[in-house]
Formats: C-alpha cells, structure tokens, sequence
C-alpha cells in the first residue's frame, strides 16, 4: 500500500456510508470498521489504514414498547438504548457487556459494537445472546450497497437469515447502519443466592441443579477463592417481589447440602454481576492474556482442572458453560493446551485479550474444519469480494 | 389451473432416469429407495396440496453415511436434490419436481442422547418435533418450540422452516432452541455446526443454516435445548365484542410488564368453526377471543392471572372463562390447536402466514376483510396476537378453480398488505413455492441478490430445493474471491 496516511470516514447517513465503501472499493483501500472502539483490542490486528465509524449514525428510530421492539442507528450508545428502555420499565434481555474495564479503553460502547460482537452477559444462558435478540439489520455490503435483512418483527422466517450472520461477524460482513432489537419487561426486582467456599466442581453441581430446576435461574456464576478469599458461587432469581422471595425459599431448600446461601439484595449484587459480565470478576492482572472458553456447562470444571498447568486464574458463567481464563501472554499464551482441552470436550476458545504480536501469530478465534473455514470464506467474498471490511480480523484471508 | 410455476424439467435427466435409480440402489439398500411410480407418487406433495409433482425418484436413508454417499453422488451426477422431512410444509417447501431426487430423513429417527444436566438432545434428523418432548417429559422436561403439526414434523422440517408455535413469545422459536447440527453439504461433504455448547466459534453458520429451507444442506443430526417445564401453566379465555378491545388488551398486558407464555387470538369465523368441532365452550356471542396462558408455580399464576383479567375488564372484556381443572385447560387448546383441522372439515383453505406489528392489528383485520369481501370469499382468523403472526385462512372450494385462483389473489393481497405495513411475508412457514414470487415485495434486488450470494456460497450450481424462496428469474451465482494481498493481512 503506497499511501498510509489514516482516513477517518464518519458518514451521517446510510447513503453517505455507501458513498465511503464505494470509493474505498474504488481506491482498493481496506476500511477498518469502528463503533466506539472499545473493543479494539478483540480479534486479529488487521491491516486496514482507514477508519469507517458509526459515530455520525445515532439515535432511536423505532421504540414500540407495546410490541416489545426497538430500534436505533448503529452508532447509537448502547447506553441511550438502554435508559431509553427503563424508561418504559423495559430492558434488552441479553445484559450487554461493557469492555471498557477489560480492555483498559475509553469511549463508548454502541449497539453497533454489541451486534458485531455478539457480546452477552450473565443472562445468555437462559435468555439467549445478542443474536437471539436481535430481529433485523441494515448493512452496507462490500458493494457499496445498503442491505437489509429481518425487520421489526419478532416472528419473520422471510428469506436467508442474514440478520443472524451479521451478529457477531465482527465487522468482517459489513458496515452495519441500523439494528433492531426485542425487549422484554424490566423484571421487577432480583435477588442472588450466594454460597461459599464450594470448589468447582461442586460449585457447577449447584449451578446445574438449579438451572434444571422450574424455579427460572437468570444467573448462574462461580468466582474460585483467590488471596484467601472463600470461594463466592451465584445465583440470580428475578420477575415479581413475591414470586422471587418464594422461589429463593424453596431453591435454598433443594440446595441445603451446598450449605445455606447469603441473599444479596438487587443493588448489593448488580456491581458483582456487572464485573462477571465485562470480563473483570476473574481479577486479571494487567499483562495477563484473557481467554473465553465456551463448553457444554457440566464440562467447565474439567476443563478448567485440565488447564491448571497454563490458567493463572479463572471463573465461570453461564452454569459452568463459559470459563473466563487468564494466561502469560508470552509464546502461545496457552493456545496450544487451550484449544487441546476444548477439542476434548467440544466447544470452542477465544483469546479475548492478547498483545497484537501474540493475537497476530495465534488464532484468535476457534479454528475451523477445513469444509467450515472454505464456506466462511465463500460467505465473505459474497459481501465483501474485495476484503475491504477488518480483513483478517477473524480469520487470515477473511 | 397451477398459479405457481415449476421450471420445466431437465428432460435429459428425465431420460437417464433408470441409470440414476441403479446408481442410488448401489449405494443404500431396497427398502430405503422408492422407485415405483405408484409408491414415488405418495411423495408429490406436502402440505400445500395443490401442487403436486412427481419426482424422478425418492432415497430414505438411514444413516449420515448414507446421505452422504447419496449426495456425493447426485451431486456429481448433477442431479438437483429436494430434501423432505415429513412432507408437513404449508407453502410447498417439500414439494418435489420430476428432475430432482427427494432425499427424506424419515428413517433417521432415534434420539441419540438425552443430557439432562446440560439440558441438551441430541437426536437424528427425522425425530418428530413431538418425540423429543415424549423423551424427556418424564423427568419434567420439554423441547419448547411446538407448531400445530407437531405430532407429524420432524425435527429436520423444523429446522429447515425456523418453526415457531403458540409459546414462542416466551420460549423464541426454533433457531433459539437449536445448538448444533450435523449436515450433508450439496458435496456429500459432513460438518458439525455447533454442538452442547453455547454461541458459534465463527461467524453464525448455525443461525444461517435454521429457516434455509433445506438449500445449504441437508440436516442427518440435531443438539437441541430442553427445558425444564414450569410448575404448572393455566390458560385463561377472554371473549370481546370488538377487536379493538382485544388488541388493546393485548397491548396493555405486555405494557403492564407480563409476558404471558402464549396468547392467541381468533375471530367470529374461526371461533365458529372450532366450536362446532371441539366443544370446548368457546362464547359464540363475541366478535373476538383470546387465550392467554400462564406459567409458573400456583402463587405465580394467580398472581398473574389477577392481574391479566383486570386488565381485560379495564378494556370492555365480555366473556371470562377461567380454567379450573386440567381437562378444561386441555378443552381450551382443543380448540385452538385443532383450528386448521377443523377449518379443513368446512371447506378448503389456504393458511397464510404473515407478520405485522401488533399495534397494527385491528386495521389489519378489517383490511383482510375488505380483500376477502372483494373475491367473494370467507376468512377465518387464527394468530398469536403476542407476536403479530397472523394465519388467516382463506376458505374456498378446491373442486372450482377459478375460486381456488381468487383464493390464491386475495392470499397474496393480505401478504402484500402485511409487509405494507412494516410487517412481513412468513412469520413461521417458510416461503417454499408459496410466497416465492412475492419475495420482491419485500426484499429489493439488492437484499435478494445478497441473499442469493450466500446460497451460493453453499450450492454454487442451485441443486438443492432450488425452485423454492427466490424467485425463479434472476438468480446470482457465487462471488469469485479477490486474490489474496501479498501483505500479510
């Protein structure tokens, strides 16, 4: 590439983002795409020179809480969104996670960022992630064309399912310009369930029972001791005030062989829910490599027993089902043993935070089967021919 | 008399018939290939069962290997493929055409594994929706999605379709139940999409896969979640003398921070109709009906129910029927659930299935009214009116075409009217050959050309249900990719 100096494209509108893919098309200059850049540091470093941002695409262009569906430009805080939705005593079902803490970064996290990223909170595991939540897309294609696929309808089977595509795509499918969400109502208060002292596997055999229990578990985490603090194992109950005091009573009951559990009321708990969501309740120390591993939940602990020898620290969300895991980011940082203990189990790891050198030399996300990685590929080239859009952020040649 | 066109039939295929027929009987046993034209006939159709079509032959396999050979094969044989679950699809997403093969799952049908700990099934492709329920319910659990023809379709029809059912506005529908799937690419290829766990390693295959209509693959395996059940559900019956009253009760419930497991809604007409058959004491005096369903333990649901009824007396509610015991909670959704069935025992219909924005529903209503009122016809109306997935069913009489034409019009009329109002053309049945050439009312080309280009990525050559969702004209092959940069990326 002859020139290097840094483009920074702000469209305002959806046909001036257009205008930008298509002269960066024509000039043959790959675009890095931008929300609010908090999570810049996730995925592999691409060699995009030039900026696409969604920062001049904001606002609420749709909000109807009768039919639990909103929608706004992809730029748009998730912030904004969410306040927007309290409001009308409504809420994204999905908790999104805020990177900022993770990622040591300032700025803004957008709706636009959490659809690319498919960033889920605690919740995901009852409730769906991002993608499930997510009802239709606006994007623009490496073509210079403005796409839409779904709409503002919670019940749409009309055609390819593009929307689900796009949502964690990270940027690599297409400038997306418009996002439209379903909401659900805000419960009216939650309560967590808090044990301590289990080790991990008995932690997860608490969680396990309790998910598989009627009682609706939207919570379900477990924070191994660490400097001689006990180990701290979470359960979140939430809806109306009478229902969750009943339900806390009889899950405690069913759980009395895990010992009598602590109850945190909802302002108490939510800062140590907001630090399991952004990654931070693990404790990572600045330098260290931070890993997320998904796997069917009952595995967690195995897994995490199997990576003693690599993990500095680690935690788990989602009944055992996600295990936040902290490496030295020298050499591989961990990816060979890593990606060996996931292959034994089935699931996959991602190396969420890493120095660019490390995240530019270890994949940083699952590897693929050999059919996969060619049908990626092929879905690429069909939004993105000439890999104008974070070429390689996920994959070398995507 | 067929409105909907076929591509007309590859006749050199048609002519190698006998060679292909020997070329799949060498690759699976007797009982698993139908090549008689009597026993090829039972497969013409689904449940869009005016249009029909014979195909060049049909292969049942029994394992993925199987289905694997036989797609390796078809494929380098050029022969286009239709692969069929149970044949339950209402807009013709099944139905065969004389040059392709119709590769069926039906004998794929053993639940693998169950995993109550990690709330998982994993089953082969042609377990009905129903079956995997009926495996696990014993130990309290459910598979939540649950279409009206549950009892027939199979897991692979589901997953083709993105199925949905009366409880998806709690529960989502099939591509949130879903967490992996293995499948047999047009190649004969095997990939394992997903698995126990949860979200995609890469970009979202899985989700692409679900409501494909069997054009990316043809699915021999599915992990699905299961849930444990609520500790009772009971449902709640409102009758109305308007549908304003109805729809605003709906608005307001969910305002009021509820979200009930279900509500459905039907008109006079259908009220009429399921009355007649199920006996299940719907008011017959009303304009309008809701049921509405809830979940949870006996505290919860009173709680609930007190104040969804207070909610529905603030907005002119007529009739109140409350559910006291099992079996009138089960006459309640006899009903309901046998509606198409019993619509089908007064006349012949189509079942349409758009989506329109809740808010939207009592203009809508009357439009469908005015369009039906205009072909001369009769609709009766059945939704879940939580999601704004509306099914009217156009009534005519099949043994007249020129009705059958009308119905057709005034179905397409009412899709049309549904994406005009910020809706859209299937909320739950797919498109197939049904709603095919009223894609471009809601897609431009530039949406459908992207679309196309993804299908591609999968099935260059369009071999796999290629006369189903996108219109017939105007197809877009895969895009050739950019050479790689000499710079590292």
């Amino acid at each position: 590439m002859s020139e290097t100096r840094m483009s920074l494209h702000t469209p305002a509108t959806e046909a001036e983002a257009c205008d930008a893919v298509a002269a960066a098309r024509a000039a043959r200059r790959p675009l890095s795409l931008q929300g609010g850049g908090t999570r810049a540091g996730l995925g592999r470093p691409s060699n995009a020179v030039d900026v696409l941002s969604s920062a001049g695409l904001t606002g609420i262009t749709l909000y109807e809480p009768s039919e639990l569906v909103i929608g706004a430009r992809a730029g748009t805080p998730v912030r904004v969104l969410e306040a927007t939705l309290a409001e009308r005593g409504q809420m994204l079902p999905v908790e999104p996670a805020d990177h900022r803490r993770l990622y040591g970064r300032q700025g803004e996290p957008t709706v636009g960022g959490l659809v690319a990223t498919n960033a889920s909170g605690p919740r995901r595991f009852a409730a769906g992630a991002v993608r499930d939540h997510l009802i239709g897309v606006r994007v623009v294609n490496g073509f210079g064309d403005a796409v839409k696929s779904g709409g503002r309808v919670m019940k749409n089977v009309t055609g390819l399912d593009l929307v689900k595509l796009e949502c964690g795509a990270h940027g690599t499918l297409g400038f997306l310009t418009e996002v439209t969400f379903k909401v659900v109502p805000r419960p009216e208060t939650a309560l967590t369930l808090l044990f301590s002292g289990l080790d991990d596997a008995r932690a997860v055999a608490a969680l396990t029972r309790s998910i598989g229990t009627p009682f609706e578990v939207t919570g379900a985490a477990h924070l191994p001791g660490a400097g001689g603090a006990p180990a701290r194992t979470l359960l979140r109950l939430d809806g109306f005030a009478s229902s969750v005091a009943d339900r806390a009573t009889r899950l405690s009951a069913l759980l009395a062989e895990f010992g009598a559990p602590e109850r945190l009321a909802e302002g108490v708990a939510a800062p140590l829910w907001d630090d399991i969501r952004d990654g931070v309740a693990l404790g990572a120390g600045r330098d260290e490599a931070v890993w997320r591993v998904s796997v069917a939940p009952t595995r967690g602990p195995a897994v995490a027993a199997r990576l003693a020898g690599v993990a500095l620290r680690h935690s788990f969300d989602w009944g055992g089902g996600l295990i936040w895991v902290t490496t030295d980011p020298s050499g591989d940082a961990g990816a060979s043993s890593i990606r060996a203990a996931v292959a034994e189990v089935g699931g996959h790891a991602t190396l969420v935070r890493a120095p660019d050198a490390v995240r530019a030399a270890v994949d940083v996300f699952e590897p693929l089967a050999p059919p996969l990685g060619a049908v990626t590929a092929a879905i690429k080239a069909s939004f993105d021919p000439d890999r104008l859009f974070n070429p390689g952020r996920m994959y070398g040649g995507v | 008399m067929s409105a909907i066109a076929f591509p007309a039939p590859d006749p050199s295929v048609v002519a190698r018939r006998a060679s292909i027929v020997a070329g799949l009987a060498a690759l699976v046993p007797p009982e698993c290939l139908v090549d008689s034209e009597d026993e090829r006939r039972a497969f013409e159709t689904d449940g869009l069962t005016a249009y029909r079509q014979v195909p060049l032959a049909v292969v049942l396999p029994r394992t993925t290997e199987e289905v694997s050979a036989v797609m390796r094969y078809l494929h380098r044989e050029g022969i286009k493929v239709v692969p069929r679950g149970a044949g339950t699809s209402l807009c013709g997403g099944a139905i065969p055409q004389p040059d392709a093969v119709v590769v069926g799952v039906g004998k794929l049908n053993k639940v693998l594994e169950i995993d109550y700990p990690n709330r998982t099934a994993r089953v082969e492709a042609g377990v009905t929706n129903l079956a995997i329920t009926g495996a696990v319910s014993h130990e309290g659990f459910f598979y939540a999605p649950d279409p009206s023809s549950q009892l027939a379709c199979t897991i692979a029809g589901n997953i083709a379709m993105n199925s949905g059912g009366a409880h998806c506005l709690k529960y989502g529908v099939t591509t949130n139940n879903v967490l992996g799937v293995r499948m047999v690419m047009v190649d004969g290829t095997v990939v394992d999409i997903g698995g126990q766990h949860m979200d995609a390693g890469g970009l979202d295959l899985l989700g692409l896969v679900v409501g494909s209509e069997g054009q990316l693959g043809v699915v021999t395996e599915a992990t699905v979640r299961i849930l444990r059940a609520a500790e009772g559900a009971q449902p709640v019956l409102f009758g109305f003398d308007s549908v304003e009253e109805a729809g605003d009760t709906v608005s307001a419930i969910i305002g009021a921070g509820i979200v009930p497991v279900a509500m459905e809604y039907m008109d006079k007409v259908a009220i009429e109709i399921c009355e007649a058959f199920a006996h299940a004491g719907y008011p017959l005096d009303v304009e309008a009906m809701l049921i509405i369903e809830v979940e949870g333990s006996p505290d919860d649901m009173t709680e609930q129910l007190r104040k969804i009824i207070a909610i529905a007396r603030q907005h002119g509610v007529k009739t109140i029927k409350e559910s006291r015991s099992a079996a009138e909670t089960a006459a309640i959704w006899k009903g309901r659930k046998s509606a198409f069935g019993a619509t089908g025992r007064v006349a012949d219909y189509i079942c349409m299935d758009g989506t329109i924005p809740t808010g939207r529903l009592p203009e809508v209503l009357r439009r469908i009214r005015q369009i039906t009122d205009g072909y001369g016809l009769k609709a009766a109306n059945v939704f879940h009116a939580g999601d704004g997935n509306l099914h009217p069913l156009v009534l005519y009489d099949i043994n007249d075409p020129a009705e059958q034409e009308k119905a057709e019009e005034a179905g397409n009329d009412i899709l049309k009217l549904c994406v005009e109002v910020g809706g859209c053309l299937t909320g739950e049945h797919g498109v197939g050959i049904e709603k095919r050439d009223l894609m471009r009312y809601q897609f431009d080309k530039v949406d459908l050309d992207q679309q196309m280009r993804v299908r591609a990525a999968f099935d260059p050559d369009w071999l796999l249900n290629p006369a189903k969702v996108f219109p017939l004209d105007g197809r877009v092959p895969a895009t050739p990719r950019a050479p790689l940069p000499q710079a590292a990326e």
